[in-house]
């Protein structure tokens, strides 16, 4: 189709002058734009309260398809759950006689850490948690990895507390509204996670890879240590994400690391725990400390 | 009596069958409000529950914004780009300003394109806007970069695909959009 006449607006110099200004108006709007854009580089926090109110705006009727994904999936589960009660009965059974020689083991694990914990004079602050509440949404189509929470400010969540799911540690708060935020996933090529390997507590890093995986890449040089199928948990360096939480699982070994999957799926995840940042007293007093009395912390 | 049911006729709008159907006018809210809600709503599809491992979901407020534009050219004004984008970048987590600046780039290119290429089918504007998601998801890959940390173009391939793909799919429902818009 060919285009309208409207860029030979004829003899009229009342139309031609509202071409020309409408040429004017984009061009400027383009710089405006670029203006923002730099503005939004420079502070990265800075535009979040227009986030915030946006996400404010969708966060209902995200709330209201989040509930009925999740009745649907309950629904499933429980047709299934009838269709295979008898064998899921024998199954469980089984389960239970094995778990309850690992409970007991466990038990004396726990009593012997508790002593250890003693006589080395540790005292840490527990895992505590802040609030439950759930992932509504998540930015599938950005680069950036965001996901909203249900829940913001009215129940207590801040920035740079870390967030879990049952299955495994979903990221942190990077941004709070009134009742949402918005957690940066651990698969963001921005969130580094200090980690170890489960099995021997070999210190590494983790860093998003923006696709899924997460890279995991070891403190001491050399080759890879890591083998196809190690468990990665969090170490707690750093002070912000508790240690022992999993983490990913190892799926590929490459020169200078490993790629793995992290194991909490935020599509697939019934709910996320937001809970304090790990030894944030001795943090805060770090952040007294530093020369100009803040350490950086990187807003987005 | 048996009334034969050829008879029976559904009460659907009895206003409109004594209206003159000769020089009605269409609806200015519809006019302006369809295009511009098309295009935000689409924009606000990312809010909904969906979770994708890597940029998977089509920019759709793009894609939207791109069939307007291609389709009824004249529609939309050379700097609707700015509004729509920042708009767009309320909701789609990249820095703010990046689609603001990027979608009206592409406007303005349109703008060009359509003072060299006049006679276009909808093949070659389909080649122009994939041409164009191409280019703005790059640029906006390299923004977020310049801000964060940001992952390897080769993520973006699935998406840009895609979104490629679909593109006829949103020019189809701008035209029905666009028939319901200038409805009498």
């Amino acid at each position: 189709m060919a285009p309208p006449k409207h860029r030979r607006p004829g003899f009229s110099r009342k139309a031609q002058y509202g071409l020309f200004v409408t040429y004017v108006v984009a061009i400027a709007g383009t710089i405006v734009a670029a203006l923002l854009l730099a503005i939004s580089i420079a502070d990265p926090a800075g535009f979040s309260a227009l986030r915030a109110a946006g996400a404010e705006t969708t966060a209902p009727v995200a709330r209201m398809f989040s509930n009925i994904r999740r009745s649907a999936q309950n629904m499933n589960a429980t047709v299934a759950a009838y269709i295979n009660a008898g064998s899921q009965n024998a199954a469980l059974q089984k389960q239970a006689e094995v778990s309850r020689k690992k409970l007991i083991e466990a038990q004396a694990l726990r009593v012997e850490n508790a002593r250890l914990r003693g006589l080395l004079k540790l005292s840490e602050e527990g895992e505590s948690q802040v609030a439950v509440a759930r992932l509504i949404s998540s930015t599938s189509s950005s680069t950036r990895r965001v996901a909203t929470l249900s829940i913001g400010r009215n129940f207590g969540v801040e920035r740079a507390q870390p967030v879990r799911g049952p299955s495994g540690l979903i990221g942190r708060v990077i941004e709070t509204g009134p009742t949402t935020a918005r957690i940066l996933l651990v698969t963001d090529a921005e969130n580094l996670v200090p980690v170890m390997r489960a099995s021997d507590g070999l210190p590494a890093f983790s860093a998003g890879l923006g696709n899924g995986t997460v890279l995991i890449k070891p403190l001491n040089l050399g080759e890879s240590p890591f083998k196809v199928g190690d468990v990665i948990v969090t170490s707690g360096n750093g002070g912000l994400y508790p240690p022992n939480i999993p983490f990913a699982r190892v799926i590929k070994k490459t020169s200078d690391g490993a790629l793995a999957i992290p194991y909490a799926d935020p599509g697939n995840t019934p709910y996320a725990v937001v809970i304090r940042p790990y030894q944030g007293e001795a943090r805060a007093a770090q952040q007294a400390a530093a020369p100009d009395g803040e350490t950086k912390e990187v807003a987005e | 009596m048996k009334i034969p049911v050829t008879t029976i006729r559904l009460p659907t709008r009895p206003a409109r069958e004594y209206e003159s159907r000769f020089d009605r006018e269409q609806s200015l809210l519809k006019m302006l409000a369809i295009p511009i809600a098309s295009v935000a709503i689409a924009s606000m599809i990312t809010a909904l529950p969906i979770f994708t491992e890597e940029p998977l979901l089509p920019p759709l407020g793009l894609l939207m914004f791109l069939s307007w534009r291609l389709m009824r050219p004249g529609l939309l004004p050379v700097w609707s780009g700015v509004p729509f984008g920042l708009m767009d970048d309320v909701f789609s987590g990249q820095p703010f300003g990046s689609a603001g600046l990027l979608w009206s780039l592409a406007m303005l290119s349109i703008e060009i394109i359509d003072a060299r290429a006049i006679w276009r089918d909808h093949l070659q504007d389909w080649v122009i806007a994939a041409i164009l998601i191409a280019a703005v998801l790059l640029g906006g890959l390299w923004i977020a970069g310049m801000a964060h940390a940001a992952p390897e173009p080769a993520v973006l391939i699935p998406q840009i695909i895609l979104s490629i793909l679909l593109y006829p799919l949103a020019v189809r429902i701008c035209a029905r959009l666009d028939s319901w818009r200038l409805a009498t």
